[in-house]
Protein backbone atom coordinates (compact mmCIF):
# COMPACT_ATOMS: atom_id res chain seq x y z
CA UNK A 1 0.00 0.00 0.00
CA UNK A 2 1.43 3.46 -0.76
CA UNK A 3 -0.56 5.48 1.97
CA UNK A 4 1.38 3.08 4.60
CA UNK A 5 4.87 3.40 3.02
CA UNK A 6 4.21 7.28 2.64
CA UNK A 7 3.21 6.75 7.06
CA UNK A 8 6.21 5.39 7.27
CA UNK A 9 8.78 7.51 5.46
CA UNK A 10 6.71 10.23 7.54
CA UNK A 11 7.79 9.00 10.41
CA UNK A 12 11.50 8.04 9.42
CA UNK A 13 11.88 12.46 8.41
CA UNK A 14 9.90 12.95 12.13
CA UNK A 15 12.41 10.59 13.91
CA UNK A 16 15.51 11.98 12.01
CA UNK A 17 13.90 15.70 12.03
CA UNK A 18 14.22 15.40 16.23
CA UNK A 19 17.70 13.45 16.14
CA UNK A 20 19.27 16.93 14.53
CA UNK A 21 16.89 18.45 16.80
CA UNK A 22 18.76 16.75 19.77
CA UNK A 23 22.39 17.83 17.99
CA UNK A 24 21.77 21.24 16.95
CA UNK A 25 20.32 21.99 20.62
CA UNK A 26 23.77 20.38 22.17
CA UNK A 27 25.71 22.30 19.63
CA UNK A 28 23.80 25.74 20.86
CA UNK A 29 24.71 24.76 24.43
CA UNK A 30 28.25 23.88 23.98
CA UNK A 31 28.50 27.26 21.58
CA UNK A 32 27.14 29.26 23.93
CA UNK A 33 29.60 27.81 26.72
CA UNK A 34 32.57 28.06 24.20
CA UNK A 35 31.29 31.73 23.57
CA UNK A 36 31.07 32.71 27.13
CA UNK A 37 34.31 30.95 28.16
CA UNK A 38 36.00 32.78 25.23
CA UNK A 39 34.76 36.49 26.65
CA UNK A 40 35.26 35.20 29.51
CA UNK A 41 32.15 36.14 31.62
CA UNK A 42 33.57 35.55 35.12
CA UNK A 43 34.60 39.49 34.86
CA UNK A 44 30.79 40.12 34.81
CA UNK A 45 31.47 42.99 32.46
CA UNK A 46 30.03 41.22 29.85
CA UNK A 47 26.11 42.22 29.93
CA UNK A 48 23.77 39.15 28.84
CA UNK A 49 26.25 36.22 29.17
CA UNK A 50 27.18 35.72 32.68
CA UNK A 51 24.86 37.68 34.29
CA UNK A 52 21.47 38.22 32.44
CA UNK A 53 22.39 34.58 31.17
CA UNK A 54 23.90 31.71 33.29
CA UNK A 55 27.38 31.65 32.74
CA UNK A 56 29.56 28.97 30.96
CA UNK A 57 31.98 27.71 33.63
CA UNK A 58 31.80 23.86 34.12
CA UNK A 59 30.07 24.62 37.34
CA UNK A 60 26.96 25.95 35.66
CA UNK A 61 27.12 24.14 32.37
CA UNK A 62 28.74 21.15 32.42
CA UNK A 63 30.20 20.02 29.32
CA UNK A 64 27.54 17.73 26.98
CA UNK A 65 30.34 14.90 26.82
CA UNK A 66 30.81 14.96 30.59
CA UNK A 67 26.80 15.12 31.21
CA UNK A 68 26.77 12.08 29.05
CA UNK A 69 29.43 10.16 30.93
CA UNK A 70 27.76 11.05 33.95
CA UNK A 71 25.27 8.12 32.69
CA UNK A 72 28.08 5.92 33.28
CA UNK A 73 29.44 7.10 36.97
CA UNK A 74 28.71 5.44 39.82
CA UNK A 75 28.19 7.47 43.23
CA UNK A 76 30.32 4.86 44.94
CA UNK A 77 32.98 2.70 43.85
CA UNK A 78 31.22 -0.57 42.52
CA UNK A 79 27.99 0.82 42.91
CA UNK A 80 24.98 1.95 40.88
CA UNK A 81 25.67 4.34 38.08
CA UNK A 82 23.85 7.74 37.96
CA UNK A 83 22.15 6.30 34.40
CA UNK A 84 20.45 3.38 36.09
CA UNK A 85 19.45 5.67 39.04
CA UNK A 86 17.30 7.69 36.89
CA UNK A 87 16.23 4.72 34.95
CA UNK A 88 15.20 3.14 38.30
CA UNK A 89 13.32 6.73 39.35
CA UNK A 90 11.79 7.11 35.92
CA UNK A 91 10.06 3.87 35.59
CA UNK A 92 8.98 4.31 39.62
CA UNK A 93 7.67 8.06 38.60
CA UNK A 94 6.14 6.66 35.32
CA UNK A 95 4.00 3.69 37.17
CA UNK A 96 2.55 6.73 39.34
CA UNK A 97 1.80 8.78 36.77
CA UNK A 98 0.12 5.88 34.44
CA UNK A 99 -2.03 4.82 37.22
CA UNK A 100 -2.97 8.53 37.96
CA UNK A 101 -4.04 9.00 33.99
CA UNK A 102 -5.83 5.74 33.77
CA UNK A 103 -8.02 6.66 36.66
CA UNK A 104 -8.45 10.44 35.63
CA UNK A 105 -8.82 9.48 32.54
CA UNK A 106 -12.19 6.91 33.54
CA UNK A 107 -13.36 9.59 36.11
CA UNK A 108 -13.22 12.19 33.09
CA UNK A 109 -15.13 9.79 30.63
CA UNK A 110 -17.44 9.14 33.87
CA UNK A 111 -17.70 12.94 34.35
CA UNK A 112 -18.76 13.50 30.92
CA UNK A 113 -20.91 11.18 30.44
CA UNK A 114 -23.18 12.23 33.70
CA UNK A 115 -22.75 16.18 31.99
CA UNK A 116 -23.76 15.29 28.68
CA UNK A 117 -27.29 13.70 30.41
CA UNK A 118 -29.12 17.36 30.93
CA UNK A 119 -27.61 20.44 30.34
CA UNK A 120 -28.79 21.63 33.90
CA UNK A 121 -26.28 19.30 35.12
CA UNK A 122 -23.96 20.79 32.91
CA UNK A 123 -24.33 24.28 33.64
CA UNK A 124 -24.67 23.37 37.51
CA UNK A 125 -21.53 20.83 37.50
CA UNK A 126 -19.16 22.29 34.84
CA UNK A 127 -18.25 25.70 36.80
CA UNK A 128 -17.11 23.22 40.38
CA UNK A 129 -14.65 21.26 37.77
CA UNK A 130 -13.44 23.96 36.59
CA UNK A 131 -12.93 25.95 39.80
CA UNK A 132 -11.12 22.53 41.07
CA UNK A 133 -8.07 23.52 38.92
CA UNK A 134 -7.39 26.53 40.73
CA UNK A 135 -6.07 24.52 44.26
CA UNK A 136 -2.77 24.68 44.08
CA UNK A 137 -1.00 21.49 43.38
CA UNK A 138 2.21 22.02 45.89
CA UNK A 139 -0.34 23.13 48.49
CA UNK A 140 -2.64 19.94 48.07
CA UNK A 141 0.47 16.96 47.56
CA UNK A 142 1.48 16.82 51.42
CA UNK A 143 -2.38 17.10 52.53
CA UNK A 144 -2.61 14.05 50.19
CA UNK A 145 -0.22 12.17 51.46
CA UNK A 146 -1.03 12.37 55.42
CA UNK A 147 -4.66 11.68 54.31
CA UNK A 148 -3.35 8.74 52.38
CA UNK A 149 -1.21 6.99 55.30
CA UNK A 150 -3.62 7.77 58.11
CA UNK A 151 -7.39 8.23 56.07
CA UNK A 152 -7.74 5.41 54.39
CA UNK A 153 -7.44 2.37 56.17
CA UNK A 154 -11.10 1.20 55.16
CA UNK A 155 -9.42 0.28 51.58
CA UNK A 156 -9.03 -3.35 50.66
CA UNK A 157 -5.34 -2.93 49.51
CA UNK A 158 -2.90 -1.13 52.08
CA UNK A 159 -2.39 2.29 50.53
CA UNK A 160 1.09 3.18 49.50
CA UNK A 161 2.80 6.54 49.32
CA UNK A 162 3.56 6.46 45.91
CA UNK A 163 -0.64 6.03 45.17
CA UNK A 164 -1.10 9.18 46.71
CA UNK A 165 1.25 11.09 43.93
CA UNK A 166 -1.15 8.89 41.23
CA UNK A 167 -3.88 11.14 42.83
CA UNK A 168 -2.20 13.94 42.13
CA UNK A 169 -1.50 12.43 38.47
CA UNK A 170 -5.39 11.88 38.50
CA UNK A 171 -6.43 15.60 39.47
CA UNK A 172 -4.42 16.88 36.80
CA UNK A 173 -5.55 14.41 34.19
CA UNK A 174 -9.07 14.19 34.64
CA UNK A 175 -10.12 17.76 34.06
CA UNK A 176 -9.02 18.01 30.09
CA UNK A 177 -10.41 14.73 29.86
CA UNK A 178 -14.31 15.98 31.60
CA UNK A 179 -13.81 19.06 29.71
CA UNK A 180 -12.82 18.06 26.01
CA UNK A 181 -14.48 14.77 26.45
CA UNK A 182 -18.19 16.13 26.79
CA UNK A 183 -17.39 18.75 24.12
CA UNK A 184 -16.64 15.39 22.17
CA UNK A 185 -19.82 13.99 22.89
CA UNK A 186 -22.08 16.80 22.08
CA UNK A 187 -20.19 17.08 18.44
CA UNK A 188 -22.41 14.37 16.85
CA UNK A 189 -24.90 16.73 14.46
CA UNK A 190 -28.59 16.64 15.10
CA UNK A 191 -29.50 14.89 12.47
CA UNK A 192 -26.90 12.11 13.21
CA UNK A 193 -28.95 11.66 15.95
CA UNK A 194 -32.19 11.60 14.86
CA UNK A 195 -31.49 8.86 13.34
CA UNK A 196 -30.28 7.24 15.69
CA UNK A 197 -33.49 7.80 17.66
CA UNK A 198 -35.15 6.50 14.05
CA UNK A 199 -33.61 3.39 14.67
CA UNK A 200 -35.04 3.27 18.13
CA UNK A 201 -31.57 3.34 19.59
CA UNK A 202 -31.72 3.37 23.39
CA UNK A 203 -29.05 6.03 25.26
CA UNK A 204 -26.60 3.58 25.56
CA UNK A 205 -26.56 2.27 22.13
CA UNK A 206 -25.97 5.96 20.96
CA UNK A 207 -23.62 6.49 23.83
CA UNK A 208 -21.41 3.47 22.44
CA UNK A 209 -21.81 3.47 18.40
CA UNK A 210 -22.15 7.58 18.11
CA UNK A 211 -21.23 9.63 20.79
CA UNK A 212 -17.99 7.95 22.49
CA UNK A 213 -16.78 6.94 19.02
CA UNK A 214 -16.87 10.56 17.72
CA UNK A 215 -15.82 11.92 21.23
CA UNK A 216 -12.43 10.58 20.22
CA UNK A 217 -10.57 13.10 18.25
CA UNK A 218 -11.52 15.89 20.72
CA UNK A 219 -10.17 13.52 23.44
CA UNK A 220 -7.08 13.07 22.14
CA UNK A 221 -5.41 16.34 22.22
CA UNK A 222 -6.50 16.46 25.93
CA UNK A 223 -5.16 12.52 26.80
CA UNK A 224 -1.75 14.36 25.41
CA UNK A 225 -1.78 17.30 27.42
CA UNK A 226 -2.95 15.09 30.30
CA UNK A 227 0.41 12.78 29.90
CA UNK A 228 2.49 15.57 30.18
CA UNK A 229 0.74 17.17 33.11
CA UNK A 230 0.68 13.27 34.77
CA UNK A 231 4.35 13.18 34.44
CA UNK A 232 5.15 16.54 35.42
CA UNK A 233 2.60 16.22 37.74
CA UNK A 234 4.01 13.23 39.70
CA UNK A 235 7.03 14.42 39.84
CA UNK A 236 5.99 17.86 41.26
CA UNK A 237 3.96 15.76 43.72
CA UNK A 238 7.34 14.05 44.96
CA UNK A 239 9.34 16.83 45.37
CA UNK A 240 6.51 18.69 47.70
CA UNK A 241 5.06 15.39 49.44
CA UNK A 242 8.89 13.70 50.22
CA UNK A 243 7.94 10.48 48.62
CA UNK A 244 11.00 8.47 47.60
CA UNK A 245 11.99 6.58 44.50
CA UNK A 246 10.93 8.27 41.77
CA UNK A 247 12.40 10.97 39.94
CA UNK A 248 11.41 14.08 41.81
CA UNK A 249 13.08 12.35 44.99
CA UNK A 250 16.48 11.78 42.59
CA UNK A 251 16.41 15.76 41.35
CA UNK A 252 16.01 16.78 45.08
CA UNK A 253 18.82 14.87 46.07
CA UNK A 254 20.98 15.53 42.94
CA UNK A 255 20.20 19.52 43.45
CA UNK A 256 21.53 18.82 46.99
CA UNK A 257 24.88 17.51 45.85
CA UNK A 258 25.08 19.89 42.94
CA UNK A 259 28.32 21.89 44.22
CA UNK A 260 30.28 18.48 43.43
CA UNK A 261 28.36 17.07 40.85
CA UNK A 262 26.69 19.12 38.22
CA UNK A 263 26.52 16.88 35.91
CA UNK A 264 24.29 14.28 37.68
CA UNK A 265 21.40 17.17 37.88
CA UNK A 266 21.07 17.02 34.22
CA UNK A 267 20.73 13.15 33.51
CA UNK A 268 17.86 14.14 36.05
CA UNK A 269 16.72 16.29 34.12
CA UNK A 270 17.36 14.52 30.61
CA UNK A 271 15.54 11.52 32.30
CA UNK A 272 12.53 13.70 33.76
CA UNK A 273 12.35 14.73 29.63
CA UNK A 274 12.26 11.34 28.10
CA UNK A 275 9.82 9.90 30.93
CA UNK A 276 7.49 12.96 29.43
CA UNK A 277 8.38 12.30 25.82
CA UNK A 278 7.10 8.37 26.76
CA UNK A 279 3.94 9.11 27.95
CA UNK A 280 3.26 11.39 24.77
CA UNK A 281 4.55 8.60 22.80
CA UNK A 282 2.29 5.93 24.10
CA UNK A 283 -1.06 8.29 23.50
CA UNK A 284 0.00 9.44 20.56
CA UNK A 285 0.69 5.78 19.28
CA UNK A 286 -2.54 4.88 20.57
CA UNK A 287 -4.11 7.37 19.02
CA UNK A 288 -3.03 6.78 15.61
CA UNK A 289 -3.88 3.12 15.97
CA UNK A 290 -7.82 4.19 17.12
CA UNK A 291 -7.66 6.82 14.59
CA UNK A 292 -6.32 5.70 10.79
CA UNK A 293 -8.92 3.79 10.36
CA UNK A 294 -11.32 6.49 9.76
CA UNK A 295 -9.81 6.78 6.18
CA UNK A 296 -8.65 10.72 6.96
CA UNK A 297 -5.20 9.90 7.39
CA UNK A 298 -4.24 11.22 11.13
CA UNK A 299 -1.12 13.45 10.72
CA UNK B 1 -59.16 3.69 10.71
CA UNK B 2 -58.51 2.21 7.71
CA UNK B 3 -56.25 -0.60 7.47
CA UNK B 4 -54.93 -0.08 3.86
CA UNK B 5 -53.15 3.20 5.07
CA UNK B 6 -50.14 3.30 5.27
CA UNK B 7 -49.98 7.07 6.34
CA UNK B 8 -53.40 8.78 7.85
CA UNK B 9 -53.14 12.26 9.20
CA UNK B 10 -56.12 14.34 10.43
CA UNK B 11 -56.16 17.79 11.81
CA UNK B 12 -52.39 17.64 12.38
CA UNK B 13 -50.97 20.74 14.06
CA UNK B 14 -47.64 21.62 15.83
CA UNK B 15 -46.53 24.67 17.82
CA UNK B 16 -43.27 25.19 18.87
CA UNK B 17 -42.83 26.49 21.95
CA UNK B 18 -46.70 26.65 23.18
CA UNK B 19 -47.44 29.43 25.24
CA UNK B 20 -44.35 31.64 25.18
CA UNK B 21 -43.69 34.72 23.37
CA UNK B 22 -41.28 33.30 20.51
CA UNK B 23 -43.96 30.49 19.48
CA UNK B 24 -44.94 29.47 16.15
CA UNK B 25 -47.16 27.45 14.39
CA UNK B 26 -45.63 25.55 12.13
CA UNK B 27 -48.50 23.28 11.00
CA UNK B 28 -52.37 23.36 11.72
CA UNK B 29 -55.23 21.52 10.04
CA UNK B 30 -53.41 19.52 7.83
CA UNK B 31 -55.03 16.49 6.48
CA UNK B 32 -52.97 13.55 4.21
CA UNK B 33 -53.65 9.95 3.60
CA UNK B 34 -50.45 8.02 1.74
CA UNK B 35 -51.45 4.50 0.38
CA UNK B 36 -49.36 1.31 -0.06
CA UNK B 37 -46.28 1.38 -2.48
CA UNK B 38 -47.36 5.40 -3.42
CA UNK B 39 -44.67 7.66 -3.90
CA UNK B 40 -45.79 11.11 -2.66
CA UNK B 41 -43.55 14.21 -3.19
CA UNK B 42 -44.39 17.11 -0.74
CA UNK B 43 -43.57 20.86 -1.90
CA UNK B 44 -44.03 24.34 -0.59
CA UNK B 45 -42.65 27.58 0.29
CA UNK B 46 -39.55 27.77 2.29
CA UNK B 47 -40.06 27.59 6.00
CA UNK B 48 -43.72 26.23 5.97
CA UNK B 49 -43.11 23.60 7.60
CA UNK B 50 -42.49 20.74 5.30
CA UNK B 51 -39.49 19.00 7.83
CA UNK B 52 -41.51 19.29 10.47
CA UNK B 53 -44.00 17.41 9.07
CA UNK B 54 -41.63 14.75 7.71
CA UNK B 55 -40.42 14.53 11.68
CA UNK B 56 -43.70 14.86 13.07
CA UNK B 57 -44.22 11.28 11.01
CA UNK B 58 -41.10 9.98 11.75
CA UNK B 59 -42.22 10.44 15.80
CA UNK B 60 -39.08 12.72 16.40
CA UNK B 61 -41.29 15.14 18.14
CA UNK B 62 -44.91 14.75 19.04
CA UNK B 63 -48.20 17.04 17.75
CA UNK B 64 -49.85 19.55 19.83
CA UNK B 65 -52.75 18.41 18.35
CA UNK B 66 -54.28 15.80 15.75
CA UNK B 67 -54.58 12.42 14.61
CA UNK B 68 -51.38 10.61 13.21
CA UNK B 69 -51.21 6.78 12.13
CA UNK B 70 -48.59 4.80 10.75
CA UNK B 71 -49.64 1.46 9.72
CA UNK B 72 -52.75 1.71 12.18
CA UNK B 73 -50.39 2.93 15.16
CA UNK B 74 -48.73 6.11 16.65
CA UNK B 75 -45.58 7.93 15.13
CA UNK B 76 -44.07 6.91 18.60
CA UNK B 77 -44.80 3.34 18.28
CA UNK B 78 -44.07 3.00 14.74
CA UNK B 79 -40.89 4.66 15.14
CA UNK B 80 -39.79 1.81 18.30
CA UNK B 81 -40.94 -0.64 15.47
CA UNK B 82 -38.88 0.69 13.26
CA UNK B 83 -41.37 1.29 10.47
CA UNK B 84 -39.29 4.25 9.41
CA UNK B 85 -36.37 4.58 6.77
CA UNK B 86 -35.19 8.25 7.23
CA UNK B 87 -33.07 10.12 4.95
CA UNK B 88 -31.85 13.82 4.85
CA UNK B 89 -29.76 16.26 2.81
CA UNK B 90 -26.66 15.25 4.63
CA UNK B 91 -25.93 11.87 3.82
CA UNK B 92 -25.24 12.07 8.00
CA UNK B 93 -22.55 9.00 7.56
CA UNK B 94 -20.51 8.00 10.58
CA UNK B 95 -17.04 8.97 9.30
CA UNK B 96 -14.79 6.54 11.33
CA UNK B 97 -17.09 3.22 9.93
CA UNK B 98 -16.44 2.00 6.09
CA UNK B 99 -19.34 2.60 3.84
CA UNK B 100 -20.19 -1.26 4.24
CA UNK B 101 -20.60 -0.97 8.00
CA UNK B 102 -22.36 2.55 8.41
CA UNK B 103 -25.54 0.30 6.54
CA UNK B 104 -25.12 -2.04 8.74
CA UNK B 105 -25.61 0.76 11.35
CA UNK B 106 -29.34 0.07 12.21
CA UNK B 107 -29.15 -3.72 11.86
CA UNK B 108 -26.82 -3.70 14.71
CA UNK B 109 -29.34 -1.83 16.78
CA UNK B 110 -31.49 -4.10 16.20
CA UNK B 111 -29.59 -7.31 17.12
CA UNK B 112 -28.81 -8.79 14.44
CA UNK B 113 -26.09 -11.24 13.45
CA UNK B 114 -22.69 -10.12 12.17
CA UNK B 115 -23.10 -12.59 9.35
CA UNK B 116 -26.35 -11.78 8.77
CA UNK B 117 -26.03 -8.27 8.66
CA UNK B 118 -22.98 -7.60 6.57
CA UNK B 119 -24.68 -10.30 3.38
CA UNK B 120 -27.73 -7.97 3.73
CA UNK B 121 -25.34 -4.28 3.96
CA UNK B 122 -23.52 -5.77 0.98
CA UNK B 123 -26.95 -6.49 -0.87
CA UNK B 124 -28.27 -3.39 0.03
CA UNK B 125 -24.98 -1.81 -1.25
CA UNK B 126 -25.76 -3.68 -4.91
CA UNK B 127 -28.98 -2.26 -4.97
CA UNK B 128 -27.34 1.15 -5.20
CA UNK B 129 -24.65 0.63 -7.45
CA UNK B 130 -21.65 0.75 -4.92
CA UNK B 131 -20.59 -3.02 -4.43
CA UNK B 132 -16.99 -1.92 -5.18
CA UNK B 133 -17.07 0.63 -2.19
CA UNK B 134 -17.69 -1.38 0.37
CA UNK B 135 -15.13 -0.87 2.48
CA UNK B 136 -14.30 2.93 1.58
CA UNK B 137 -14.60 5.31 4.05
CA UNK B 138 -17.18 8.57 3.62
CA UNK B 139 -13.90 10.49 3.38
CA UNK B 140 -13.09 8.39 0.09
CA UNK B 141 -16.48 8.90 -1.42
CA UNK B 142 -18.53 11.72 -3.57
CA UNK B 143 -21.34 13.45 -2.37
CA UNK B 144 -23.98 11.49 -4.42
CA UNK B 145 -22.16 8.64 -3.29
CA UNK B 146 -22.46 8.86 0.48
CA UNK B 147 -26.09 9.92 -0.21
CA UNK B 148 -26.44 6.53 -2.29
CA UNK B 149 -25.27 4.83 1.39
CA UNK B 150 -27.76 6.72 3.46
CA UNK B 151 -30.39 5.38 1.30
CA UNK B 152 -28.72 2.21 1.20
CA UNK B 153 -28.59 2.43 4.91
CA UNK B 154 -32.23 3.43 5.33
CA UNK B 155 -33.60 0.65 3.41
CA UNK B 156 -31.14 -1.94 4.95
CA UNK B 157 -34.21 -2.96 7.68
CA UNK B 158 -36.98 -2.75 4.92
CA UNK B 159 -38.57 -0.10 6.45
CA UNK B 160 -42.59 0.14 5.31
CA UNK B 161 -42.27 3.80 5.11
CA UNK B 162 -38.97 5.69 3.47
CA UNK B 163 -38.97 9.16 4.97
CA UNK B 164 -36.78 11.72 2.95
CA UNK B 165 -36.13 15.12 3.67
CA UNK B 166 -34.54 16.63 0.21
CA UNK B 167 -31.94 14.02 0.11
CA UNK B 168 -30.58 15.40 -3.34
CA UNK B 169 -30.70 18.75 -2.07
CA UNK B 170 -26.67 18.97 -2.06
CA UNK B 171 -26.14 17.66 -5.29
CA UNK B 172 -25.62 18.79 -8.71
CA UNK B 173 -27.91 18.41 -11.61
CA UNK B 174 -26.54 15.23 -13.47
CA UNK B 175 -26.42 13.38 -10.20
CA UNK B 176 -29.44 14.42 -9.28
CA UNK B 177 -30.88 13.16 -12.31
CA UNK B 178 -29.02 9.91 -11.73
CA UNK B 179 -30.24 9.37 -8.02
CA UNK B 180 -33.80 10.36 -9.48
CA UNK B 181 -33.33 7.05 -11.34
CA UNK B 182 -31.92 5.06 -8.99
CA UNK B 183 -34.21 5.98 -6.53
CA UNK B 184 -37.28 5.07 -8.66
CA UNK B 185 -35.80 1.83 -9.49
CA UNK B 186 -35.34 1.00 -5.92
CA UNK B 187 -38.49 2.36 -5.11
CA UNK B 188 -40.02 -0.14 -7.77
CA UNK B 189 -37.89 -3.24 -6.31
CA UNK B 190 -38.28 -2.93 -2.94
CA UNK B 191 -42.44 -2.14 -2.89
CA UNK B 192 -41.77 0.60 -0.48
CA UNK B 193 -44.32 3.58 -0.15
CA UNK B 194 -42.01 7.10 -0.18
CA UNK B 195 -42.75 10.72 1.02
CA UNK B 196 -40.44 12.61 -0.61
CA UNK B 197 -39.80 16.65 0.06
CA UNK B 198 -38.19 18.57 -2.31
CA UNK B 199 -37.71 21.92 -3.98
CA UNK B 200 -37.86 21.36 -7.47
CA UNK B 201 -41.17 20.61 -9.09
CA UNK B 202 -39.22 19.04 -11.98
CA UNK B 203 -37.89 16.21 -9.12
CA UNK B 204 -41.46 16.26 -8.01
CA UNK B 205 -43.10 15.24 -11.20
CA UNK B 206 -40.77 13.04 -12.26
CA UNK B 207 -40.40 10.85 -9.03
CA UNK B 208 -43.96 10.91 -7.62
CA UNK B 209 -47.55 9.02 -8.39
CA UNK B 210 -48.86 11.99 -6.54
CA UNK B 211 -47.59 15.48 -5.46
CA UNK B 212 -49.06 17.52 -2.45
CA UNK B 213 -48.64 21.11 -2.04
CA UNK B 214 -48.23 22.98 1.38
CA UNK B 215 -49.44 26.23 2.15
CA UNK B 216 -47.45 28.82 3.88
CA UNK B 217 -47.13 28.64 7.46
CA UNK B 218 -49.24 27.59 9.36
CA UNK B 219 -49.20 24.48 6.69
CA UNK B 220 -51.72 22.78 5.84
CA UNK B 221 -52.13 20.70 2.80
CA UNK B 222 -53.58 22.68 -0.03
CA UNK B 223 -53.87 20.70 -3.18
CA UNK B 224 -52.78 17.59 -4.16
CA UNK B 225 -52.16 16.94 -7.68
CA UNK B 226 -51.71 13.57 -9.20
CA UNK B 227 -48.75 12.39 -11.82
CA UNK B 228 -49.53 10.13 -14.52
CA UNK B 229 -46.56 9.67 -16.77
CA UNK B 230 -46.84 6.79 -19.36
CA UNK B 231 -43.24 5.60 -18.29
CA UNK B 232 -40.37 7.01 -15.85
CA UNK B 233 -37.50 6.86 -17.69
CA UNK B 234 -35.08 9.68 -18.11
CA UNK B 235 -36.24 10.67 -21.66
CA UNK B 236 -39.53 11.32 -19.72
CA UNK B 237 -38.52 14.37 -19.22
CA UNK B 238 -38.44 15.81 -22.28
CA UNK B 239 -42.49 14.99 -22.98
CA UNK B 240 -45.56 17.15 -23.53
CA UNK B 241 -46.73 15.50 -21.03
CA UNK B 242 -44.02 15.95 -18.32
CA UNK B 243 -44.32 20.05 -18.77
CA UNK B 244 -47.56 20.10 -18.61
CA UNK B 245 -47.77 18.40 -14.82
CA UNK B 246 -44.84 20.49 -14.14
CA UNK B 247 -46.72 23.79 -15.19
CA UNK B 248 -49.62 22.63 -13.15
CA UNK B 249 -47.35 21.95 -10.28
CA UNK B 250 -46.06 25.39 -10.57
CA UNK B 251 -49.57 27.12 -11.52
CA UNK B 252 -51.10 25.64 -7.69
CA UNK B 253 -47.76 26.33 -6.12
CA UNK B 254 -47.82 30.10 -6.57
CA UNK B 255 -51.30 30.41 -6.16
CA UNK B 256 -51.09 28.94 -3.11
CA UNK B 257 -48.11 31.19 -1.76
CA UNK B 258 -50.66 34.59 -3.12
CA UNK B 259 -53.54 33.35 -0.93
N1 LIG C 1 -37.17 23.06 16.93
C1 LIG C 1 -37.83 24.16 16.56
N2 LIG C 1 -38.11 25.12 17.46
C2 LIG C 1 -38.80 26.22 17.10
N3 LIG C 1 -39.23 26.49 15.87
C3 LIG C 1 -39.00 25.58 14.92
C4 LIG C 1 -38.27 24.37 15.21
N4 LIG C 1 -38.17 23.65 14.07
C5 LIG C 1 -38.78 24.37 13.12
N5 LIG C 1 -39.28 25.53 13.62
C6 LIG C 1 -40.04 26.53 12.87
O1 LIG C 1 -41.05 25.88 12.14
C7 LIG C 1 -41.18 26.43 10.86
C8 LIG C 1 -41.09 25.34 9.80
O2 LIG C 1 -39.78 24.80 9.80
P1 LIG C 1 -39.36 23.62 8.84
O3 LIG C 1 -37.94 23.32 9.08
O4 LIG C 1 -40.30 22.52 9.01
O5 LIG C 1 -39.56 24.29 7.42
P2 LIG C 1 -39.25 23.66 5.99
O6 LIG C 1 -40.50 23.74 5.21
O7 LIG C 1 -38.59 22.34 6.11
O8 LIG C 1 -38.22 24.72 5.43
P3 LIG C 1 -37.12 24.52 4.30
O9 LIG C 1 -37.85 24.47 3.02
O10 LIG C 1 -36.29 25.76 4.40
O11 LIG C 1 -36.38 23.26 4.61
C9 LIG C 1 -40.12 27.50 10.72
O12 LIG C 1 -40.73 28.75 10.89
C10 LIG C 1 -39.18 27.21 11.84
O13 LIG C 1 -38.65 28.41 12.34
MG1 LIG D 1 -36.65 21.58 5.67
Amino acid sequence: MTDRSTTRRARTRRTLVFAVFLVVLALLYTGYKAFGQAVDDTQRDWWVVGSFLPRSDDKNMPPVLDILAEFGQAPREGGTTIGRLTLDGALFTLREAAVGFAAGTIIGLAIAVVLLQSRRAERGVLPYVIASQTVPLIAIAPIVVVWGRTGLEFLPWEWKDWMSVSLIATYLTFFPVAVNGLRGLQSPSPEASELMQSYAAGRRQVLRRLQLPASLPYLFPALRIAATASVVGAIVGEISAGVRGGLGRLILDFAGKYITGPERLYVAIIGACITGLVAVGVVAAAERLLLARRGIVAQ
Amino acid sequence: MAQDLVLEIAGLEKTFNPGRANAVTAISELDLSVRPREFVSIIGPSGCGKSTLLRLVGGLIDPTAGDLSVNGRSAQEARLARDYGMVFQAAGLLDWRTAVRNVELPLELMGWSKFRRRARAKEMLELVDLDGFASHYPAELSGGMQQRVSIARALSFEPSLLLMDEPFGALDEMTREYMQTELLKIWRETATTVIFITHSIPEAVFLSTRVAVMSPRPARIAAEIPIDLPERAPQVRDTEEFFRSVSLVRRTLRSVEHE
